[in-house]
C-alpha cells in the first residue's frame, strides 16, 4: 500500500508542477514505483514538464467517467519503467470530478504504487479540493515572497482544518545573493512565518528553465544544483536524514556568521 | 556591498524586514478570517454588554487583533467615562 502526496501552494507559477516531476523522477530512480497525477483539469501542463505530450490518449477524467481503464491511461515515462503518469483533461474543467471520486482513484492506485503524488492546480476552489481529498500527506510550495507566503499560510490552514497529516514547506526559487544582501526573506524567516516542518530549499536555478525547455526534470541533471536540492528532498521524503543544502553564494562568510549568532541552519 | 554597509549603520531597513512585518500583519487577519462586517458586530455586541456596567466613551472605544509571539490576541482599549452603580 502507497501513499498518496498532493503538492500545492495557493498561489500559481510557484513551482507545483516542476516539484511534482522532479520528485517523481528523484523517486522513481531511486526504485520506488511511482504515479504522477495531474489534477489541474482544464490547464494540464505536467505532461510537457515530463517531455510526455506526445503520448497522451485517455486522461484523468476519461478514467473516472469510466470510458478508459486506468492502466490504459497512465502514460510510462521515457527513461524509467516505473514512473507513470495521469494526465489531466484538457477541455474539461475542475467541476468534472468530485473529491470523492478522486479519492477512489487514488486509494486504487495506492495499490499498485508505491509513490502517488498529485499536482494540484492554484486556488482553493474545487480543483484544490479534489487534489487533496484523497493525498495521506501535503507538500505546501511557496517562494520568498510576500504574495506566495501569504497564499500558502491560507493553503495551511486549509490543510490543517481537514486533519491531513501536518504539511510540510518547500522553499523553490531562493536566491542566495539577495539574501544575503537582506533583501530577500530567508529559510529561518519563511519557517517563522509559516510555523510548518521544512522538507526542502530548491535554489533559483537557470537550469530548471532548461530542463523545462527539454522535457527533462532537473532531477536527473548531476551538475543541476537545483537537481541536487530536489535529489535531496527525494532522500528525505523516503526516511533519510539528510541536513539542508547550504546556501550557495557566498556561503562561506554567511554561515559562519549564523553559527557565531547561534541560528541553527 | 554600500547598500549593505547602509544598512548596517541604520539608514535603511533590509527590504525583507519590511516584507516580513507586512505579512505578520496581514496573517493576522486572514488567520482570524473575520471579515470587517464581522468585527463591527462583534465591536457593538461588546459595547452594548459593557455598557450595562460602565458609561463607555463609544468614539474612542477600538477592537483589533495583535500578534503576540505564535497566539493571536483581541485587544480592545475601552475608554470608561464612569462606572455605573449597580448595588442601589
Amino acid at each position: 500500500m502507497g501513499e498518496a502526496i498532493v503538492i500545492t501552494s495557493g498561489k500559481g507559477g510557484v513551482g507545483k508542477t516542476t516539484t511534482t516531476a522532479n520528485l517523481g523522477a528523484g523517486l522513481a530512480q531511486a526504485g520506488e514505483r511511482v504515479a504522477l497525477i495531474d489534477a489541474d483539469i482544464g490547464l494540464r501542463n505536467l505532461d510537457v514538464v515530463m517531455g510526455l505530450e506526445n503520448r497522451i490518449v485517455y486522461d484523468l477524467v476519461d478514467v473516472v467517467e469510466g470510458f478508459a481503464k486506468l492502466k490504459h491511461a497512465l502514460i510510462k515515462d521515457k527513461r524509467f519503467e516505473n514512473l507513470y503518469l495521469l494526465p489531466a483533461a484538457q477541455t474539461r474543467d475542475k467541476t468534472a470530478v468530485s473529491p470523492e471520486q478522486m479519492r477512489e482513484l487514488v486509494s486504487q492506485m495506492k495499490e499498485d504504487f508505491d509513490y502517488v503524488l498529485i499536482d494540484s492546480p492554484a486556488g482553493i476552489e474545487q480543483g484544490f479540493k479534489n487534489a487533496v481529498a484523497g493525498a495521506d500527506k501535503a507538500l505546501v510550495v511557496a517562494t520568498p515572497e510576500v504574495a506566495s507566503v501569504r497564499d500558502a499560510d491560507r493553503i495551511i490552514g486549509l490543510l490543517e482544518a481537514q486533519e491531513k497529516h501536518k504539511p510540510s514547506l518547500i522553499i523553490n526559487r531562493i536566491r542566495a545573493s539577495m539574501v544575503k544582501k537582506g533583501d530577500m526573506m530567508d529559510i529561518d524567516d519563511m519557517i517563522e512565518i509559516l510555523a510548518i516542518e521544512l522538507l526542502g530549499v530548491v535554489p533559483d536555478d537557470e537550469s530548471i528553465v532548461v530542463s523545462t525547455n527539454r522535457g527533462e526534470p532537473a532531477v536527473l541533471n548531476l551538475q543541476s544544483k537545483a537537481g541536487e536540492a530536489y535529489r535531496n528532498i527525494t532522500r528525505r521524503l523516503r526516511g533519510e536524514n539528510v541536513p539542508i543544502m547550504k546556501l550557495d553564494d557566498g556561503a562561506g562568510l554567511f554561515s559562519k556568521l549564523r553559527k557565531i549568532m547561534g541560528f541553527k541552519v | 556591498m554600500f547598500d549593505l554597509i547602509a544598512r548596517v549603520f541604520g539608514r535603511e531597513d533590509a527590504s525583507k524586514d519590511v516584507a516580513k512585518e507586512r505579512l505578520r500583519l496581514v496573517l493576522v487577519h486572514d488567520r482570524a478570517s473575520l471579515s470587517p462586517q464581522a468585527l463591527e458586530n462583534l465591536k457593538n455586541d461588546l459595547l452594548k454588554v459593557i455598557s450595562e456596567y460602565m458609561d463607555i466613551d463609544d468614539q474612542g472605544f477600538r477592537v483589533d487583533f495583535s500578534r503576540h509571539d505564535d497566539a493571536m490576541a483581541l485587544v480592545a482599549n475601552i475608554p470608561i467615562r464612569k462606572v455605573k452603580n449597580h448595588s442601589l
